[in-house]
């Protein structure tokens, strides 16, 4: 975490988020701002309502109450896909890859919300079609490299190992060269040495290109390392904000995941 | 060689040829069961509604003539001597276009997340649609399609067969169609520019994303409705070439419509999801079926093509019910 003026002005921010599912309140009344440059970290125990704030965020969900912003301006509901081209690319706790594709293509994906030319050119792959093509395909080779993922770019993702399939999954977020990068759970499942792999990475994409980060995950110690700030959900509800060390100290946290009022 | 041999090597390749206009078919259904889980029952009557609207501004016919003559009393039936095959082909592309768009606008907008047995029914309903439309707009009469592909018995290759059977046997030389091997030479080159297009440009990948996982496909920015229009456009220009290939050889005319059946068991042998399985289930179909009439046909009492697909699909779906090519359904549990 290295110079403080890396972190700039609030890109996003959400303002008292409310969301149900019928009976279940998976959100009530959350309020926090994600400033440029930053790692902000959610945590939270299980069904604490994680995954449904970066739902909100990048569009799947819409909650009953509450405001988006996004760099200045109040949002309209969106689809996640407008919501991607406003440059928010996200990762998913159980891996939302292309599984038929090649790693390479499916980084290739990434970059949809950057190529331009129209579909005549496109039908007959030439003039800037072609031109595009290859310099997406340079850019992403980029990010294989960056990656170490050279050894399986052509092999089809759905026959990976699951640690590989996660980083390729955050290749195609990068890929997207995002302003804000989303990622839920990306370290679930691995082991030490992938983690230690995967925590290099966040910590070097938000370094070398100033990638705005927002993480869940479940292993403290990683997220007190990697993290700027941290919100605590519990229930829907948020408990606590602040710097690891606010964090940590907070009664109310440390009672959550002692599990004094529930398992 | 036997005259027998040859015969039979006739018959094979007289069923490939065939089999090409199933493949064709099947190929429509394809693209848009992998990008929308739909099974389109309408894929047929699309090709005869592409076959009729080239026809009809290939001879400068008005659209809708009948019915502005019953409400105005006027007699229009031509506009003039129409438009050149290439202006007329690129106007129907258009038109289907249109359809597609207005399709998603109107329909499938309406439908999405809806159970696949809904989704089906919507086609069905789709098809008789287009049907009445199509005859609204052009009339319900046959029409012959000439879009300059040569036709009728190749002398070149009867010559060039005559040699083959041993001497003092009784043969004529090997009878093919140039329309057909027209057709396949077409249908070939429409499979590999499909095949580059979505395994080289943005949109053949943004296919091929929405044909695999749609939550992820929304997730790097593609919009699904954009996805659909497009797809619904390609299989209606896919469509459009089975409908001027068997429009060519014979007329358009309705039973252009049933021939897209013959779809269903060609995609149940190569499988519901696979480009490959569409073609080479086609070509099986194809072929077995003329070589089943060549040679037991008679003992059966003919006419055995009408039912000979669909016992083979039935066969398969007995032991693997997933296709040649489909991906196995494993059941989580
Ligand atoms: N699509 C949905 N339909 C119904 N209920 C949902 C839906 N999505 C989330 N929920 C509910 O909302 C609550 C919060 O779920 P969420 O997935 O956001 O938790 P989480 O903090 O990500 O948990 P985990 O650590 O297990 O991933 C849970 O009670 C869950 O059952
Ligand atoms: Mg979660």
């Amino acid at each position: 975490m290295s110079g403080e003026n890396r972190i700039g002005d609030t890109i996003l921010e959400v303002k008292n988020i409310s969301l149900s599912f019928g009976g279940v309140k998976a959100l009530t009344d959350i309020s926090f701002d994600i400033k440029e440059g930053e790692v902000r970290a959610i945590i939270g125990p299980n069904g604490a309502g994680k995954s449904s704030m970066l739902n909100v965020i990048n569009g799947f969900y819409h909650p009953q109450q509450g405001e988006v912003w996004f760099r200045g301006k109040k949002r309209v509901a969106m689809k996640p896909y407008q919501v991607a081209r406003q440059g928010v690319a996200r990762t998913f706790q159980n891996i939302a890859l292309f599984k038929g594709m090649s790693t390479l293509d499916n980084l290739m994906t990434g970059r949809i919300t950057h190529m331009k030319t129209n579909l005549f050119w496109q039908s007959i792959w030439a003039g800037p079609a072609a031109k595009e093509e290859l310099e997406h395909r340079e850019r992403v080779e980029h990010i294989i490299d960056f990656l170490g993922i050279q050894a399986i770019r052509k092999t089809p993702v759905g026959r990976l190992p699951y640690g590989m399939q996660k980083r390729v999954e955050l290749g195609r977020a990068l890929a997207a060269e995002p302003k804000l990068l989303l990622l839920d759970e990306p370290m679930a499942g691995m082991n030490q040495e992938e983690k230690e792999d995967m925590s290099r990475f966040i910590l070097d994409v938000n370094d070398e290109f100033g990638t705005t980060i927002t993480l869940i995950e479940h292993d403290i110690g990683v997220v007190m390392d990697l993290s700027d700030r941290i919100v605590v959900l519990d229930y829907g509800c948020k408990l606590a904000d602040g710097t690891p060390d606010v964090v940590r100290n907070d009664q109310d946290v440390i009672n959550a995941y002692l599990g004094v009022s529930h398992d | 060689m036997s005259p027998l041999f040859l015969n039979a090597l006739e018959v094979i390749v007289n069923g490939l040829m065939a089999g090409i206009m199933y493949s064709l078919v099947a190929l429509g259904f394809v693209l848009i069961f992998k990008a929308s889980g739909i099974f389109n029952y309408a894929q047929g009557v699309t090709a005869l509604f592409a076959a009729l609207t080239l026809v009809g501004f290939q001879t400068g016919q008005v659209p809708f003539a009948h019915l502005i003559n019953t409400i105005f009393g006027t007699k229009i039936h031509h506009w003039g001597d129409g438009f050149n095959t290439i202006l007329a082909i690129i106007l129907t592309m258009l038109v289907m276009i249109l359809f597609a768009w207005l399709l998603e606008k109107i329909v499938l907008k309406h439908m999405v997340n809806q159970a696949p047995i809904i989704l089906f029914m919507t086609t069905i309903g789709l098809a008789y649609f287009m049907e009445g439309f199509g005859d609204l707009m052009w009339g319900a009469d046959i029409k012959t399609m000439d879009v300059g592909l040569p036709s009728g018995g190749s002398l070149w290759l009867e010559d060039f067969t005559k040699g083959w059977a041993a001497s003092g046997t009784e043969y004529y030389g090997m009878y093919i169609d140039v329309l057909d091997v027209w057709a396949a030479g077409i249908a070939i080159l429409l499979v590999v520019a499909l095949t580059l297009f979505s395994q080289y440009t943005k949109t053949g990948r943004a296919l091929r994303a929405v044909a695999d996982d749609h939550q992820a496909a929304l997730t790097v920015g593609i919009s699904l409705r954009t996805i659909w229009i497009i797809v619904w456009s390609l299989s209606g220009f896919v469509a459009l070439v089975a409908g001027i290939m068997w429009g060519s050889k014979s007329g358009v005319q309705f039973s252009l419509s049933l021939i897209a059946l013959k779809a269903l068991p060609v995609l149940i042998l190569g499988g519901f999801t696979s480009i490959p399985g569409a073609i080479i289930g086609g070509l099986i179909i194809g072929v077995g079926e003329k070589l089943f009439e060549y040679s037991v046909g008679g003992l059966l009492g003919g006419a055995t093509e009408n039912w000979f697909a669909y016992v083979l699909a039935l066969a398969f779906l007995m032991f693997r019910p997933q296709g040649l090519f489909g991906e196995k359904i494993i059941e989580r549990v």
